[in-house]
């Protein structure tokens, strides 16, 4: 066998906090042969991408590091910036998750491109134009003559994250390292760049370093496997071995992690509680005070549903299909047109600064776990709010009392309540959101991407939490996410929303096995063709 | 009853959790922060000091800010106490002079100044009157007086006076004048900023919340008190008002208070885009509300550090309205007004100017320093 493009042994990064040190990575060793593509998995956390960032000598100011890091026999740590340069940016690269963010907005895309040339290879912009609009066209860039002279703002998040792999490619690197380089984007933009990133590997003959927490992605894509926890490699290996025979708990941890279980179909007689009819959502932009065009932007386009007790139903998508947008005006927290009913109550007509009763029983949590939180708000105060406004009369023992039980329900220790959101987890901070709503004992929940932003093995706690206290309380959920997985799990009935209007519905069971229109198609390929298999791997998964 | 069955277990659970389950807030965290920046630490010990000795200093300072000594005026600063040995007699004589008596040599015997006295008519008691007039000499007497009442010898005991910082034009001691100036230009600089917070905060908090045409109307109102030159409006309303103490706050907050409102507002606009806020709406709670705890709480940090450094700013503009002479009324002084008049009298006496400005370079820069401190423990981003 070839000797390894990259090797690391023993290599640690350490960050002074102000609360101590922090160990990042403790000791790992890696290689990494020439035109291999090593995946290396693990959660938030685990410090898979630290490691790489130190190989690279891009550790934040307060971070420091010890070990091996050796490039075709260089060692890279300690290597003097300059000279270091050399090398990253030309021989090893990198494209980071954030196509939004890691593109500089008032450059010219082609001009960002051009930039590692001139800068390695002496080239004037002159010079380097054909080359850039070669890489636009070897990313399947359309029309590259003339999108080499676009904004980033212009192009789509899917094309923005093309530009940065063209970037990264500019200098036909020996090691391009891919830093979750599709968390950000939709399932069906992510199939496509996975598959640029496949194609590429295989003409350009480079190694690739693949950073993720999605297995499913691994599976697709790697050759070889490190397992890493707590900054540590629990296990490394051949893909096939890993996903076959898993030795390391965690390892199989990971891979049983996806959310498991049906929902219990609801009974034929539950009552509707929310009905609604041909709702519509326009947004009006532009045409302000001074003129510009105005135009309406129909975000949600006549959707109509009807939520029976106990129930779940499941709203999928991509960005922009107006699914959050449709929970959100369901709640009457964004001004819509058509028809909502709760309990035979119209919705529309009601004055919700009298009505109260209306934000009781309607409640809503949202995706982020960390905006989601007041950071000046204790945990206490957090989850209390509610009452605050529903229950004016309540002590303050009595408060206090009903927050000890809201925490407990969310199975978090009540002696938390006096801390503050940020030394809490994401898991952690998405049941006290979750804590938030059922204080107030609600009928409908709108659950917003609640497990999007959270490992795979904290969403499976947070669906079976869920789940449980929906069984307990009879509530019933509007379930919007993108994560077929997580809807699969949680769901009775589906629908499928493609910019504004539903192009597919039907009961969850039906939907997943049969899918009729062809974008439900296009989601579910892309969403499982990694895991075609993975029927077997949990069955070896739940070996002893 | 009630009450205390309401408190009893909130007050029990509080005290029995262990530090750890406390937690740190965000201001424990920040503290924690700055007490690492000496330069921070020490801006904010000194500002203590000066604030404490402004406020008591003039109490037990020896010389009340506004008395005139009429013999020292303009007296170079010193450790040394006046009056210099050399001027002693000249100046008991000359006191004595005045009595139109004859006298005889006078002698100094350490704190003590004798000189006989002679007069055609009996001496009359009251002309010691003339000696202790004078801020050199204290209790005259005459002694040894003949059994005619026609001589005898005056004997006065001589003041001792420190002036650290000198005196003024006036002969009024620098040093306490010098203390009132910090203490007035201190409270000038924390009231007013507390006046530009105070309607800032709100005003800015309550336009960017509400946005839309309210946002609109009450920045264009901010705007058009912008385009108000400061020290014409500052002249019109002395001239309605008279010179003023209380209006040179309304004066500063009154223009400081739009910066504030800009920050505030821009702020609220992109914490009301948060989902915490969004949440707290889903929640039924009401503009109040989200209001009070949810924004103005979440400004504070960047307005924290905007106050401290609208503190140094606000005392600069009260120097410059009391340079101009548009300022606090004597006898009262500010550090603006001392600069001022050492500018005036530089070439009479350097101390006049020198004193005052360091006072003044020492709180600036204090509260520079601590503003910087603050900004960097407060900063959100570094967490």
């Amino acid at each position: 066998m070839a000797d390894p493009i990259l090797t690391m042994r023993g290599l640690h990064v350490r960050f002074r906090l102000p609360d101590g040190e922090l160990h990042a990575v403790k000791g790992i060793d890696m290689d990494v042969m020439p035109r291999e593509t090593v995946a290396i998995v693990g959660e938030s956390g685990s410090g898979k991408s630290q490691a790489v960032m130190a190989a690279m000598g891009l550790i934040a100011s307060n971070g420091w590091v010890a070990g091996s890091v050796r490039y075709r026999g260089q060692e890279l740590i300690g290597l003097p910036h300059r000279r270091l340069n050399r090398i990253r940016g030309e021989k090893i690269t990198m494209i980071f998750q954030e196509p939004m963010t890691s593109l500089d907005p008032l450059y010219k895309v082609g001009r960002q491109i051009a930039e590692p040339l001139i800068h390695h290879r002496g080239l004037t912009s002159r010079q380097a134009r054909p080359r850039v609009i070669e890489l636009l066209r070897l990313v399947q860039i359309p029309r590259p003559e003339q999108r080499v002279d676009a904004y980033p703002h212009e192009l789509s998040g899917g094309q923005r994250q093309r530009v940065m792999i063209a970037m990264a490619l500019a200098n036909d690197p020996d090691i391009l390292i891919a830093d979750e380089p599709t968390t950000a984007l939709d399932v069906t933009i992510q199939a496509q760049i996975l598959e640029l990133l496949k194609e590429l590997q295989t003409r350009l003959g480079m190694a690739v370093i693949f950073i993720t927490h999605d297995l499913g992605i691994v599976r697709r894509f790697a050759d070889r496997v490190y397992v890493m926890r707590r900054g540590e490699v629990v296990e490394e290996g051949p893909v096939r071995r890993i996903f076959s025979q898993p030795s390391h708990d965690y390892t199989k941890m990971l891979l049983a992690a996806e959310p498991e279980g049906r929902k219990p179909p609801v009974p034929e007689d539950a009552p509707a509680l929310l009905d609604a009819g041909n709702i519509n959502v326009v947004f009006h932009l532009g045409g302000g005070w001074l003129g510009g065009e105005a135009f309406e932007l129909r975000a949600v386009d006549g959707v109509s549903l009807s939520l029976h007790q106990g129930q779940t139903i499941g709203i999928v998508g991509e960005s922009g299909s107006g699914k959050s947008t449709l929970g959100r005006a369901l709640l009457r927290l964004l001004p819509c047109e058509g028809a909502i009913r709760f309990e035979g109550r119209d919705l529309t007509t009601v004055d919700l600064r009298k009505e109260r009763w209306v934000r009781r029983e309607l409640q809503i949590v949202f995706q982020d776990p960390y905006g989601s939180l007041s950071p000046r708000l204790t945990v206490g105060q957090i989850v209390t709010e509610g009452l605050l406004v529903h229950e004016p009369a309540l002590s303050r023992a009595e408060r206090d009392r009903r927050a000890i039980q809201a925490l407990e329900e969310v199975q978090l220790d009540p002696a938390m309540r006096n801390r503050y959101p940020h030394e809490f987890s994401g898991g952690q901070r998405q049941r006290i959101a979750i804590a938030r709503t059922m204080i107030l004992k609600p009928k409908v929940v709108v659950l917003d991407e609640p497990t999007s932003a959270l490992d795979r093995s904290v969403q499976k706690e947070i669906v079976e939490l869920l789940r449980r206290l929906q069984e307990a309380h009879r509530l019933s959920y509007l379930f919007i996410s993108h994560d077929l997985a997580v809807v699969r799990a949680m769901a009775d009935e589906v629908i499928v929303m493609k910019e504004g209007r539903v192009v597919e519905r039907g009961s969850t069971e039906e939907v997943f096995a049969d899918p009729k229109a062809p974008y439900t198609k296009a989601l579910m390929a892309a969403a499982f063709a990694g895991t075609l298999d993975r029927e077997a791997a949990r069955a070896v998964a739940q070996q002893p | 009853m009630a009450q205390t069955a309401s408190t009893g277990p909130a007050a029990l659970s509080g005290a029995d959790l262990p530090e750890a389950a406390l937690g740190s807030s965000l201001w424990r965290d920040a503290w924690r922060r700055l007490r690492r920046n000496k330069a921070a630490i020490v801006s904010a010990a000194i500002l203590i000091l000066l604030a404490v000795a402004s406020i008591f200093g003039p109490m037990l300072s020896p010389h009340p800010y506004d008395r005139v000594y009429p013999q020292y005026v303009r007296v170079a600063a010193s450790l040394e106490p006046y009056p210099r040995e050399d001027r002693i007699i000249p100046a008991f004589a000359s006191a004595v002079s005045r009595a139109r008596v004859e006298m005889g040599a006078v002698e100094v015997d350490g704190s003590t100044v004798r000189v006989p006295v002679s007069d055609d008519e009996p001496l009359d008691p009251r002309i010691v009157r003339y000696v202790d007039r004078s801020d050199l000499f204290d209790h005259g007497r005459i002694e040894n007086l003949s059994a005619d009442g026609r001589s005898g010898v005056m004997v006065a005991e001589v003041t001792r006076l420190r002036f650290l910082f000198g005196t003024d034009g006036n002969g009024r001691d620098l040093f306490a004048r010098t203390l009132i100036g910090i203490r007035i230009s201190l409270a000038i600089g924390l009231l007013a900023s507390w006046v530009a917070l105070a309607i800032g905060v709100s005003y800015g908090a309550v336009a960017g919340y509400f946005g839309g045409r309210v946002d609109g109307l009450m920045m264009r109102v901010v705007d058009i008190l912008y385009s108000l030159p400061f020290v014409f409006f500052v002249i019109l309303l002395v001239v309605f008002f008279g010179r003023n103490f209380v209006l040179m706050f309304i004066a500063v907050g009154a223009i400081e208070w739009l910066d504030m409102a800009r920050i505030v507002r821009g702020q609220t606009l992109s914490l009301k885009r948060q989902e915490f806020v969004q949440a707290a709406e889903a929640l039924g709670v009401g503009a109040p509300g989200i209001l009070t705890r949810h924004i103005v709480p979440n400004t504070l940090g960047p307005v924290v550090v905007y106050l401290t450094l609208l503190v140094p700013r606000v005392i600069l503009l009260e120097s410059f309205l009391s340079f101009l002479g548009l300022g606090v009324q004597e006898p009262l002084t500010s550090l603006g007004v001392l600069i001022s008049e050492g500018a005036a009298n530089l070439q009479g006496g350097r101390w006049l100017l020198i004193y005052p400005s360091l006072a003044l370079i020492l709180i600036l820069f204090a509260l520079n320093f601590l503003g910087d401190g603050l900004r960097d423990a407060l900063d959100p981003k570094d967490r």
